[in-house]
């Protein structure tokens, strides 16, 4: 065993971007109690933004060729690692900015909004790094926690307060499942390290005790992913949470989760593929089939949108579930082509206001293109592309993942996805008739620049842009798979 | 009677079983809610250290001071929420929490 002192000084420079955002979250508190004043929240978000931007680009810079296992084993970097935190810090700095803009226009400048966003990524950071149990458990708490906070961000609001006591009191015991499962696998396997467990594990070690553990682990993660059937939380959370967090919570923490899932299926317990399968493709059915069936029938656009992040992660499942190299590339692509259309539909809804109240109903959209043109033109690229309807950006993401499906011969898997994609562009198709057909609801207020900016750069990212370098993603997402599993 | 690992573990499972009912069945009041989950984090603490024990391995025990910490950070946290919450509804009751459908 290496001193610690030696160890620390080897793992320091790979953790730059953890370091980084750390620090800015201490500095930020420390600063922000000092100053004192509405300008403090100006400042402290750009900076926040600066952060995330910046740890996305660090991780990229000093991506590794090989996986390193740095402070004793804990953590490791690597290809999916990488990938990962540069989607987790993108999406976040993308709703963070949409958020600021949002606060300092509604009047609610408290500067701890972008502190808490930074260390709930740098939690999903630590989770998608994570090669012990005790990380693992870390930083998937340590982006919980800010997250109940931030759900109940607003404490005048009713709906706000309530939002953030269920997702704390259900997600509580989601971590309860956690940890319950991670001591079982700890006990039957003698050790909390991913490399001995698998080790243990491919000799056929372990036994029930492990699988039970396993399947703990694995509903608590489908809960924190809003997978059904764990996904009670989802529509209420999204709908009584500010849209800002909403925003926020249906981007980066998905990744954080999935990619989480993806490293402890296919590191620790890669030749459980028999027993875990099983699982996976019941949470992905269970998802895609639910989420679009739930979909039909919501009104209010926040609660549609949970429902639309549920069928999604039922393909991302399905994606998981393949196995093989195939299926964790389709399901790393996929989410990276899903993020910008998701973050690009909820700058728009957080825009859309009358007379200063949230407008958030379907009927609000009605006849949208007549008054405002551009944004319903901006919001009909976004929802084809979560649509799945070629040749936008989504469309190819559950192509890829169909395939995957087809390749690892769970046809049936394969059929319901189809059909379920069938049901849910039937949904999103009867938002767009309502937008371009409808008689015109009173015009909503005009975007603020921010969000105008944030949506048209989702929809070019959703076409042409990422289905023209799709080839660099896949590439991309195939080495750092190779890499890593 | 020797008290052997599986005795330890029927303790957690049982203490595990208590906690999550506790959280579903109970209709009257959130703060015992609050207990539940308290209690489901130290069943699992009964685990870790009848494992670590058994083992001879200290990670268990590691593991398990760390879940302490954790579950004191949640519970100022939940209350936190809680307080919010009572302020704007002038209420705790568990039957009240419906405002959004679910």
């Amino acid at each position: 065993m290496i001193s610690p002192m030696t160890d620390l000084a080897y793992s320091w420079p790979h953790l730059f971007p953890e370091v980084l955002l750390a620090g800015f979250a201490l500095l930020g508190v420390f600063f922000g109690a000092l100053m004192g004043g509405d300008r403090r929240f100006g400042l402290i978000s750009i900076l926040g933004v600066a952060a995330l931007v910046g740890a996305g680009v660090l991780a990229i810079v000093h991506q590794p060729l090989a996986p390193v296992h740095i402070l004793q084993g804990a953590m490791v970097i690597d290809g999916v690692g990488v990938f990962a935190k540069a989607l987790i810090a993108f999406a976040a700095a993308a709703t963070l900015t949409l958020g600021a803009d949002h606060f300092n226009n509604t009047g609610e400048r408290r500067f701890e909004f972008p502190i808490l966003v930074v260390l709930a990524t740098l939690g999903m950071f630590v989770m998608v790094s994570a090669r012990d149990l005790i990380t693992l458990y870390v930083g998937v708490e340590l982006q919980s926690l800010c997250a109940y906070i931030l759900a109940a961000w607003r404490r005048d609001d009713a709906y706000s307060s309530e939002a953030g006591l269920k997702y704390f009191v259900l997600s509580a015991i989601a971590s309860g499942l956690l940890l319950f499962g991670a001591s079982f696998v700890y006990g039957f396997t003698g050790s909390i390290h991913f490399d001995v467990i698998a080790s243990v594990v491919s000799e056929g070690g372990g036994g029930v005790g492990v699988i039970f553990g396993l399947v703990l682990m694995l509903c608590a993660l489908g809960f924190k992913m809003s997978a059904a059937p764990f996904h009670m939380w989802t529509p209420d959370v999204y709908e009584g949470a500010p849209t800002p967090v909403t925003a926020f919570f249906a981007a980066a923490p998905k990744v954080a989760a999935v990619v989480l899932m993806a490293r402890l299926l296919y590191e620790p317990f890669a030749a459980m593929i028999g027993q875990w399968g099983q699982v996976v493709m019941a949470l992905s059915a269970i998802s895609m089939v639910w989420g679009s069936l739930g979909a039909l029938l919501q009104t209010n656009l926040k609660r549609l949108m949970a429902y639309s992040s549920i069928t999604n992660m039922g393909f991302v499942l399905m994606g998981l579930a393949s196995g093989g190299e195939q299926g964790p590339v389709s399901a790393l692509i996929y989410l990276a082509l899903y993020l910008p259309a998701t973050i690009g539909i909820f700058g728009l809804i957080l825009s859309m206001r009358r007379e200063g109240l949230p407008a958030e109903t379907v009927q609000d959209l009605a006849g949208l293109a007549k008054t405002r043109a551009w944004a319903a033109a901006l919001l009909t690229m976004l929802l084809f592309s979560v649509a799945g309807i070629p040749p936008f950006a989504g469309f190819i993401g559950k192509l890829l993942v169909l395939s995957a499906a087809v390749d690892a011969a769970l046809y049936w898997l394969a059929i319901l996805g189809g059909v379920a994609a069938v049901v849910a562009a039937a949904y999103y198709l009867r938002l767009l008739a309502s937008i371009w057909f409808s008689a015109p609801a009173a015009p909503l207020q005009r975007p603020s620049g921010a969000v105008a900016l944030t949506a048209a750069t989702a929809a070019i990212l959703s076409f042409p842009v990422l289905v023209f370098a799709l080839g660099f993603i896949e590439r991309w997402a195939e080495a750092a798979v190779r890499m890593s599993f | 009677m020797e008290i052997t690992l599986a005795h330890y573990l029927f303790v957690a499972a049982a203490l595990f079983t208590i906690g999550v009912f506790g959280i579903f069945v109970n209709r009257k009041n959130v703060i015992i809610i609050l207990m539940s989950i308290e209690l489901v984090l130290l069943s699992v603490n009964v685990n870790l250290v009848a494992f670590s024990a058994f083992l001879q391995n200290i990670e268990g025990q590691v593991f398990a001071m760390l879940v302490l910490t954790v579950a004191a950070a949640e519970a100022a946290v939940g209350l936190a929420i809680l307080v919010t919450y009572f302020r704007n509804r002038g209420g705790i009751a568990v039957e009240d929490i419906n405002q959004m459908r679910g």
